[in-house]
């Protein structure tokens, strides 16, 4: 690979190769004489941004001059630039906007790392602009120089090095479109300090130019009516939905082919919202740790209706055992999601929307013409599992509180509005599991990338998106240690968002690891914030100007929450003292087929039963 | 024509072997997801090896030899940007396929590179291949280039440590693979020769025992035969 990058360095580096402009009349396009910078704001501002995240430097700083002056775009100051990148992250998912964060060159750009990759797994669009070196020192190790677009290659849907200031706005403009359109997902645009400080022009491009990116957002026709056959005939069907069909926006679409067809649906982890928690058709979460009916449902289903999902390894478990008797119809935009991890019978590659949209249509013709499967049977064998593995949990041996208690309570009292984003770990699940999600946009988190410290700063970008929305970051107390300073942001800003730290003193998904897989060897999980109360988590969020609050019995629950959610006017931590044992069930363990399900520790029911 | 080689290390240039090639779908295979939606299930078919072009000279003895995963040349025309080559190298690496030979080069159109991608993999891996490749925003189109329907070369060339008894014998075998002599001295010759995998690996064989000092190889460039050019319009619109 050396000897190919060295050769292609002899081509000419600079200037890029331009997009041709579209030929427009230039006589009703004023043409604007700035710096790259103002090129920059300008761009953003065409884009239509509301907000960016982000920490000026050194490189970036020519556009922070210009931002000053902007009365269209905010800018947040965080406190450390991964709290820009998953801020960003959470103002998307729950806007639907594209997120937008803003760092220097160097280090405060690898700090975007981690939530560009992020972002990038879970689809979500974000572009981030950052400042680089002058174009002389690129490629020097200069002060704060990172190949950050070498870098972020592999995690982004593309990236940009604008080494022309008069590019800045086809540039700008690609990006959007790119991290918006098609499957989203993050676009990052370097660009060097003196291609920012130079004088140049703006014209804002009526479209842009991307030869090679044309996402197919119509499926085949032919592949539709294959599909909508073999829905129309399956005994036993279920509509596996993922975070593609929210991304869509086609949650009322999905209700209307469920409730056609009587199919039951699961919901993954990131597509929790997208088909009521309340429906009488909803199964629950599939996959690890999903719920037994929904795990089954899948195994012993004869046609499943992949939407917007991707047969990902938490969902499907050992692959080769997974759902064996079942005809695969995959929707996606991504063509290389489909036939990826699971051979697709029936692919269709297209928008979500119009793909159940054309479904409804096709389907509904099936069933004029005389097909319609009878679902009783396989209702019934559904409903009895329901009734026989219902989600649930045990209240701790030793007295202490129940986390899945304070989740599900939380759930209660904020209610189907709120906007719930959650860390990564114990809390993520039984928030995933114990939270009735009615609603798109409701529930953020780190699904792909499994992300600690997720939570503080979506929930952060999720309130500037959703300013009417009350939104609770349900975090762990090790998550919650990784980001907690944007706090200060919030409290600064004027963010009042809600955390609730469910402290079990402990790396508590980990843990459970270490008590089922090593023995009871707990390496390294105890983080002693039950044991010396370091830090004291109420006292951190005083000094961080928020409210601080604290739970540690059952009967505090419900008030401690209501007091939380009667603070308007700044930022709640609500440290909940639970139980460090508590367990997350039903579990699939790593490895092993979903036949293999527990229910609870040692309870295989499919197994058992088979 | 700036011509690169990426060869993978776990197979050095010197123990290729001359592969069976399968017949693939009718050239051109254009391999967009248009296309994708259009062959839901492509066909891996065992076809026996198709015929080699009559102007390749003989075999060698290499011919025949089984090996475990089929090779596809991909034709991939790219924007001619900074960075395309590290976009296409660095998938091929991180996706976990084997990248046997790259070679690129720009085309008759100078916002175009075209590159020659020769992968060893199998039907399933193919088709993932080719469509990671696909959402790379500067791949403009993917043809996959079936031997039996292109034109496929490579270029050698080979420095032998040669003196006055030798040098005729050398003179002879390079004339029989129409190779060129392009340097001499008293005691070396540079060979050129550019040809098939199979027509290159015989050549080596035959010249190897008079000493090699120096041996360089490029990727293969191939185009596909009769009148037709995937370059015509260099959009996955077409």
């Amino acid at each position: 690979m050396t000897q190919g990058r060295i050769a292609e360095s002899r081509q000419p580096v600079m200037p890029q190769p331009i997009p041709t402009p579209s030929p427009v009349a230039p006589a009703a396009r004023p043409v604007e004489h700035l710096t790259g910078a103002a090129s920059v704001v300008r761009s953003l501002e065409q884009a239509g941004v509301e907000i960016v995240f982000g920490i000026p430097g050194g490189a970036v700083l020519p556009v922070y001059d210009p931002l000053l002056d902007s009365t269209k775009v905010r800018h947040v100051l965080v406190r450390h630039e991964q709290g820009a990148g998953h801020a960003a992250t959470g103002y998307a998912q729950a806007s639907g906007k594209v997120g937008v964060c803003m760092a220097t060159s160097g280090p405060g750009a690898t700090n975007l790392v981690t939530p560009i990759a992020d972002a990038q797994m879970d689809s979500v669009p974000m572009v981030a602009i950052t400042g680089q070196v002058g174009r002389a020192m690129i490629g020097t190790d200069g002060f704060q120089e990172a190949d950050i677009c070498g870098i972020t290659m592999p995690i982004t849907k593309h990236n940009f090095l604008v080494t022309d200031p008069a590019a800045i706005p086809q540039t700008i403009a690609a990006a959007f479109h790119l991290a918006a359109t098609g499957r989203p997902g993050v676009v990052l645009v370097d660009i060097p300090k003196d291609v920012l400080q130079s004088e140049t022009t703006f014209v804002w491009p009526q479209d842009v130019h991307l030869p090679g990116y044309r996402p197919t957002m119509r499926p085949h026709s032919g592949q539709i009516t294959a599909a909508a056959k073999l829905i129309a005939a399956a005994r036993r069907p279920v509509l596996y939905v993922g975070g593609g069909v929210l991304k869509a926006r086609a949650t009322e679409v999905l209700r209307q082919l469920a409730e056609l067809t009587g199919i039951p649906v699961v919901t993954t982890l990131m597509a929790r919202g997208a088909f009521p928690d309340s429906h009488i058709q909803h199964l629950g979460m599939p996959g690890m740790h999903g719920t037994v009916t929904a795990v089954a449902g899948m195994q012993r289903a004869d046609v499943i209706v992949a939407l917007g999902a991707r047969f990902d390894d938490r969902v499907t478990g050992q692959l080769s055992t997974f759902a064996p008797g079942a005809t695969v119809i995959h929707a996606d935009i991504d063509p290389a999601e489909i036939g990826k991890n699971r051979v697709a019978d029936v692919p269709i590659v297209g928008d979500a929307r119009e793909v159940i949209t054309e479904l409804i249509a096709a389907v509904s013709a099936e069933q004029a013409a005389g097909v319609v499967a009878d679902l009783t049977a396989w209702w019934a064998e559904l409903d009895q599992l329901r009734e026989t593995f219902p989600l649930g949990y045990d209240w701790p041996a030793d007295g202490s509180l129940s986390p899945q208690y304070v989740i599900e309570r939380l759930g209660k009292i904020a209610g189907p509005d709120a906007i719930y984003a959650a860390g990564v770990g114990q809390h993520q699940m039984w928030a995933a599991q114990f939270i009735s999600y009615e609603k798109p946009g409701t529930w953020l988190n780190s699904g792909g990338l499994g992300t600690m410290g997720y939570a503080v700063p979506a929930a952060m970008g999720a309130k500037m998106g959703r300013p009417e929305a009350v939104v609770w970051a349900i975090d762990g107390d090790g998550c919650f240690q990784m980001t907690n300073q944007e706090l200060a942001t919030c409290a600064i800003e004027g963010i009042p968002i809600k955390v609730a730290v469910i402290n079990n003193g402990n790396l508590g998904m980990v843990r459970q690891w270490q008590t089922l897989f090593y023995g009871e060897r707990y390496s390294q999980t105890d983080l002693g914030t039950h044991k010396h109360r370091i830090p004291d988590f109420k006292l951190l969020a005083e000094a961080y100007g928020c409210v601080g609050l604290r739970c540690e019995s059952r009967e505090d629950v419900d008030k401690t929450i209501e007091a939380a959610m009667a603070v308007n006017d700044r930022p709640v931590v609500v440290d909940f003292v639970v139980g460090a044992d508590a367990q997350v069930w039903p579990m699939v363990a790593a490895g092993t087929g979903n036949d293999q399900i527990m229910a609870a520790r040692g309870i295989r029911p499919l197994f058992d039963e088979e | 024509m700036t011509v690169l080689s990426v060869l993978t290390k776990s197979e050095p240039p010197r123990e290729r072997v001359a592969t069976s090639l399968p017949g693939h779908a009718p050239w051109p295979r254009v391999l967009t997801q248009a296309s994708y939606q259009a062959h839901p299930a492509p066909p891996n078919p065992a076809h026996p090896a198709q015929p080699h072009a009559s102007q390749d000279p003989p075999k060698s003895a290499s011919q025949g030899v089984n090996v475990a995963v089929t090779r596809h040349t991909l034709s991939v025309l790219v924007e001619n940007k900074p960075g395309v080559l590290a976009r296409v190298s660095s998938l091929f690496s991180r996706r976990g396929f084997n990248i046997h030979s790259l070679a690129v080069g720009p085309t008759e159109n100078p916002e175009v590179s075209r590159m020659t991608i020769v992968v060893a993999v199998e039907g399933l891996p193919l088709e993932q291949v080719t469509k990671q490749l696909n959402k790379l925003i500067n791949v403009l189109k993917i043809v996959e280039l079936a031997p039996a329907q292109a034109v496929q070369r490579e270029l050698l060339l080979i420095k032998l440590r040669s003196d006055g008894t030798t040098r005729p014998q050398i003179v002879s075998i390079v004339e029989m693979f129409r190779a060129r002599i392009i340097d001499i001295t008293p005691d070396a010759v540079t060979v050129e020769a550019t040809g098939t995998s199979d027509k290159l690996e015989a050549l080596i064989r035959m010249l190897e025992p008079f000493g090699v000092r120096e041996l360089v190889q490029s990727g293969m460039v191939a185009l596909g035969r009769g009148p037709r050019s995937i370059t015509s319009a260099s959009s996955r619109a077409d």
